[in-house]
């Protein structure tokens, strides 16, 4: 019953939301608020849980079904969580809360808004919960409704461009999904949409079933990823979209497509896997290197932080295609989870600052540190976190993915990656030095205030992650390395 | 206390837990916790060196395993050997000098306790850099120092100078760190260990392939060669003086800089082993030595003089470490190593001094040009003492600290003849330009008047630390006297203690190149019966080589810098244009085909159904006329049947009509007739017709 109400209690919150007076604000705020509270709370005491008692082995725990649900066609509702799915879902569970509290400036339209939103984190719970390739396909799908609404209501000058976007480009990659569940669907004997099920059978098909059923896959989720060169939805969506909803988009989203490859493809086809893992990592080290120079040249701030984005999750992509190297599939989910506490983190700063000062432009700011001492604290911490400094999550996930694919990768290659490193300490540290640092305009900025109350809620459960897991990755680690042991195991058929 | 190492480094952790989140606004007590915290580790620091020095150099380890993996873990850990046991007191001393002497120096800051938290961070950071007992470790704390040195450096960010300052510190010195990760991963793949006594084990055991530990030695030196400011990364260190000119006595002349050569002299067991490493280490020193040497000859800021002088003498410790390594692979003895960890002690205090003793005259002229200044001597009399003693000291002048530690750095270089000329001919620079700021600031007729007037002599929170380490730069070398019996050479080594016979030769020779060097220089700036404007206008492209720091930075700005932004420019044109551009052409080309989707629905599917119909219903129309009920229409029919079988029988028409052209007849001739009819009907209902019509 856990996982079903980490599902299904943002939902029915979505329907206490509509069934709320339009024009009472406060009340619409705090009840979403409230609401996402309980699978918050959920979601920490499930993680806890896990690490005590099942984090030893491999096995799928707190699962539900499998149910008969569709008998025709032998679809079941089937949920579990394991050792890559738990930190998903704490990661989820944190973030919506905060993303909550952080759209409480949101002016117009304000029911919608709190109902889409628990809607959006019923799918998101939902697609790391499913163990049945009908149950996973509904989840991914319903996220996209009130994502593509989120952007293209509230978002920025171009909302409904980047809306469309976004939401066409995750449905073109989900036909290539659709295509190859249903290829799996009708080779199993007697057919299954049952993931545990599909992991065991499928790398009997023949070698070129599995490499289209993988490239189809990959499709689907790299779009998500995104991976180099899929990734130009992602910018677009990210600026236009609403800050709250750029956390949830970076937060979450993202992962979903490393999560699901991890899940899904990766351990399926194991064959295309091998064949393949070397053009992963060659579209990993672009999607570094790449995301990075773009950023340096970034004159926006948000743009900035989206591509750094590009950037982080091609660290992902390294790691995945290292797929025989435990240090490295930890890392990347250490990648995840740290991308998912910093990438959110500067986010919703940026949208502090755009508040304030309703542009983002770089160009603009200039010694907003003596002005704004916490803030400019803040944003130079979750910089460095960001470019890898040790003490802090991002250094700890970039180097045992390093590490890692150092191990069983070319060379050469990832050493090209390791220069993402320097090109990321120059993309965060000329925004640091032309927004934070130099003279400050007092006649421009005089009136700009501080970090609000509310607004430090919202970073600082993420700063204190972010040096948790930079400090001390044990807990962490151990949460999910039986089920990577096991994963690498599954992978090296 | 060697067990409890680990609070020596945990104690400014404390203090800089303290000052940010309990202390801030009260600056006083901030100060004062962080300069207790210091000397509690100065104490404990002292402490560790004794019973190092009582225990016969036994290490000491402590580790805890901090992620596992099948085959591989990450551990964090203590290792304390007499090397460490002197780094640490090297650090807390100098550390604990700058913070007493901060009370004074930092006094009006607004940012004054903010300044005590960085300290005591940077502080941490390097004391657990020290301590670390593995690669990993170190590396981590590697990067901290990285951050704080940032910090510190853009410590009054306000300056624009301050803010590229720190950035391109922080970036030059990430450009060696990643040749360093790579070292790292090259030793996690092929020693499944990041442990110093792990992994060198495995590099005497031979289970490393040479080219491998060649190239882990390289990669890891690069490291060095950030952090030391060493040829070709040397570029940030100068630039590095914007910071408060305390912190460029703690860490960018005594601590941090020297971290690199700190992590050579750690990685030696490597280094044995590849004579080809060893050698690279040793070239890059003393390219490094000669070039800063030359370029602080003719330097007018004084911190910039000493920030070369430090690059410079750096360069001597990596080259001495560097001909060790060399050396020893080809089984000859050498005294490198103990040279260059000894230089890099007693460095530390000349330099911090020098620096210590900069800050205290520009706190007094409010300059850092050594033009404005002059005849100081009188004024401020403790500083400009304690300053010519740190001259005296790193121009190697018999019995002061520099004077044993450069000639041990000589007698490395005794079998190498180019070394030894270019360490001789630095050695020699090295004397001159010290002197030539010692004449230049202390000595003479005032050059600015105004300035003069108003210069003061320190409070005594900063004359006393400058006391100090004028005492410590006088005798800390004598550790190292070649006559002790147990000096620093059979305490820090490395391999079997090798005792180097004192040289009487070779005292002498470093001795009088030194001498000369203050001659010259007394001679151009003190009596200036050598015009120095006239050897500058001699050696015109030389002076402006030097001058111009080897145009590194330009160099760097048109190769590296504008290239990169200019690829980084194209690519997010490149990303908008091509990339994107393509996404949008495939949504643009969906579009349009829907759109012509749409005409096709429209116009031929629509229009085929509708054309139908408008056949049927034009056909009427047109044999609504032949049953008009007139006679006349009746006959004129007759007739024209008649007349076309008439020339059907006749067979006028010789061409075969097809079906296409028959229709193509019929709906030209309906057509017509629509045409006709409408013709007609507008002319008989002059509105709404077609609506009737249709």
């Amino acid at each position: 019953m856990l996982l079903s109400s980490l599902i299904y209690v943002p939902l029915a919150g979505m329907l206490l939301v509509m069934l709320l007076p339009k024009d009472n604000h406060k009340l619409i705020r705090w009840t979403a608020l409230i609401v996402s509270l309980i699978p918050m709370v959920t979601s920490f005491w499930l993680t806890y849980d896990y690490f005590i008692n099942h984090a030893a082995s491999s096995a799928m725990a707190y699962v539900e079904g499998p149910f008969n649900w569709i008998p025709t066609l032998n679809v079941q509702y089937y949920l579990g969580v394991d050792g890559i799915s738990v930190p998903m879902l704490f990661l989820t569970g944190l973030l919506s809360t905060i993303s909550l509290l952080a759209s409480f400036n949101i002016k117009v339209r304000v029911k919608e808004y709190f109902a889409f939103f628990l809607l959006l984190e019923t799918g998101m719970m939902g697609v790391f919960a499913a163990l049945d390739f009908f149950l996973f396909y509904v989840f991914w799908e319903i996220m996209l409704v009130p994502m593509y609404f989120l952007i293209g209501i509230w978002g920025g000058p171009r909302k409904e461009y980047a809306a469309i976007k976004f939401f066409l480009y995750t449905l073109f990659g989900s036909i290539f999904m659709l295509v190859a569940i249903l290829v799996l669907y009708f080779t199993s004997e007697p057919h299954t949409l049952n993931m545990l099920t599909l992991i065991q059978t499928a790398p009997t098909l023949s070698h070129a079933l599995q490499m289209t059923c993988f490239i189809f896959f990959f499709i689907a989720f790299a779009i998500k990823v995104p991976v180099w060169p899929f990734h130009t939805w992602l910018p677009d969506a990210h600026v236009q979209a609403p800050t709250a909803v750029s956390v949830i988009l970076a937060g979450v989203l993202l992962k979903m497509g490393t999560y699901a490859m991890l899940r899904i493809s990766w351990p399926m086809f194991p064959y295309a896997l091998r064949e393949l893992s070397f053009w992963i990592a060659v579209l990993g080290v672009i999607g570094i290197i790449y995301g990075a120079l773009v950023s340096i040249a970034q004159k926006d701030l948000k743009k900035l932080v989206a591509y750094s984005s590009v950037s982080h999750m091609g660290f992902c992509m390294l790691s995945l295609a290292a797929f025989s190297s435990v240090t490295a599939i930890a890392g990347c989910i250490f990648q995840m989870v740290s991308h998912g506490l910093i990438t959110g983190a500067l986010f919703l700063l940026v949208g502090v600052l755009y508040d304030r000062a309703h542009t983002r432009e770089i160009a603009a700011f200039g010694g907003l540190g003596v002005k704004l001492p916490v803030y400019t604290g803040l944003m130079v911490m979750f910089g460095m976190a960001s470019l890898g400094l040790p003490g802090m999550s991002g250094f700890v996930s970039e180097f045992m993915i390093f590490v890692g694919s150092f191990m069983v990768l070319n060379k050469v290659l990832v050493g090209v990656a390791v220069l993402g490193v320097v090109l990321g300490a120059t993309y965060i540290l000329r925004m640091v030095q032309n927004v934070f640092l130099g003279e400050f305009d007092l006649a421009r900025w005089g009136n700009l205030t501080d970090i609000g109350k509310r607004e430090l809620v919202t970073v600082i459960p993420l700063a204190i992650l972010t040096l948790a897991v930079g400090i001390y990755p044990k807990p962490l680690e151990f949460l999910m390395s039986a089920t990577l042991q096991n994963l690498v195991n599954l992978m090296a058929r | 206390m060697t067990e409890h190492a680990y609070l020596i480094g945990l104690l400014p952790l404390l203090s800089f837990v303290m000052i940010v989140f309990a202390l801030r606004w009260k600056e006083k007590i901030a100060s004062g916790f962080s300069i207790a915290c210091i000397l509690t580790g100065w104490v404990m620091s002292v402490t560790v060196l004794i019973e190092q020095l009582s225990s016969h150099s036994t290490p000491y380890e402590w580790f805890y395993k901090f992620i596992n993996f099948p085959g591989f873990n990450l551990e964090i850990g203590i290792f304390i050997d007499p090397l460490t046991a002197v780094m640490l007191v090297v650090v807390t001393t100098v550390g604990s000098c700058v913070q007493i002497y901060s009370l004074g120096y930092m006094k009006d800051d607004p940012r004054f306790s903010r300044f005590y938290a960085y300290l005591s961070l940077f502080l941490f950071s390097m004391l657990g850099l020290i301590l670390a007992n593995n690669y990993f470790m170190i590396f981590i704390f590697w990067e901290l120092v990285g951050l704080t040195s940032y910090l510190l450096i853009g410590f009054w960010f306000e300056k624009r100078s301050a803010a590229l300052a720190c950035k391109k510190a922080f970036i030059t010195t990430r450009i060696g760190d990643l040749g360093f990760l790579i070292g790292l991963f090259l030793i996690g793949t092929y020693c499944h260990t990041f442990n110093y006594g792990d992994v060198f084990s495995q590099a005497a055991s031979g289970i490393i392939p040479l080219g491998v530990l060649t190239a882990i030695g390289i990669f890891i030196f690069a490291g060095a060669v950030g952090k030391s400011a060493q040829f070709p990364l040397h570029v940030w260190l100068p630039d590095a003086m914007e910071g408060p000119t305390t912190v460029s006595a703690l860490i960018h002349a005594a601590t941090m800089v020297a971290a690199g050569v700190y992590l050579v002299a750690r990685s030696m067991s490597l280094f044995v082993w590849s004579p080809e490493a060893s050698m690279v280490v040793a070239i890059i020193g003393i390219v490094t030595s000669v070039m800063a040497a030359t370029i602080a000859l003719v330097q007018i800021d004084i911190k910039r003089i000493l920030a070369y002088s430090t690059v410079s003498q750096l360069g001597y410790m990596i080259m001495a470490l560097g001909l060790y390594g060399y050396d020893t692979s080809q089984g000859h003895h050498s005294a490198g190593y103990v040279a260059g960890t000894l230089h890099l002690m007693t460095h530390a205090f000349f330099k911090g001094l020098l620096f210590l003793g900069a800050g205290s005259v520009i706190h007094g002229v409010h300059t850092n040009d050594i033009r404005d200044m002059g005849g100081l001597y009188g004024k401020m009399k403790v500083t400009a003492v304690t300053f010519m003693i740190a001259s005296l000291s790193i121009a190697g002048i018999f019995p002061l600290s520099g004077f044993w530690s450069k000639d041990e750095i000589v007698a490395t270089t005794l079998h190498h003849p180019i070394f030894l000329f270019l360490t001789l001919l630095v050695a020699f620079m090295t004397a001159f330009y010290m002197w030539r700021l010692c004449f230049m600031t202390f000595f003479g007729e005032p050059r600015d008047q105004h300035r003069y007037d108003h210069a003061h002599e320190s409070p005594k929170v900063m004359t006393y630390p400058l006391l100090f380490l004028a005492i410590l730069s006088v005798f800390a070398g004598w550790v190292a006297i070649p006559w002790l019996p147990h000096g620093f050479s059979s305490f820090v080594y490395h391999g079997e203690i090798h005792h180097a016979s004192p040289s009487w030769a070779l005292m002498i020779i470093s001795l009088t190149v030194a001498l000369s060097g203050i001659g010259l220089a007394y001679l151009m700036y003190y009596k200036k019966s050598i015009s120095y404007e006239a050897i500058g206008q001699r050696f015109r492209p030389l002076y402006n080589l030097f001058y111009n720091k080897y145009y590194f930075d330009e160099l760097y700005q048109s190769i590296l810098i504008n290239p990169i932004m200019a690829i980084a420019r194209f690519m997010w044109t490149f990303d908008a244009k091509i990339i994107d551009g393509f996404v949008n052409l495939v949504g643009w080309f969906t579009i349009v085909w829907a759109d012509i989707k749409m005409l096709f629905d429209a116009y031929i599917i629509d229009g085929a159904v509708n054309g139908a119909g408008w056949i049927v219903r034009q056909a009427g129309h047109l044999l609504r006329f032949t049953q008009s009920g007139k006679a006349q229409t009746y006959a004129l029919s007759i007739g024209a049947i008649a007349v076309l079988f008439a020339i059907s029988k006749y067979e006028i028409i010789y061409l075969t009509v097809g079906w296409p052209t028959l229709t193509a007849l019929f709906v030209t001739a309906l057509l017509l007739l629509k045409l006709a009819t409408r013709y007609f009907s507008a002319d008989k209902q002059m509105s709404g017709s077609k609506t009737q019509e249709d």
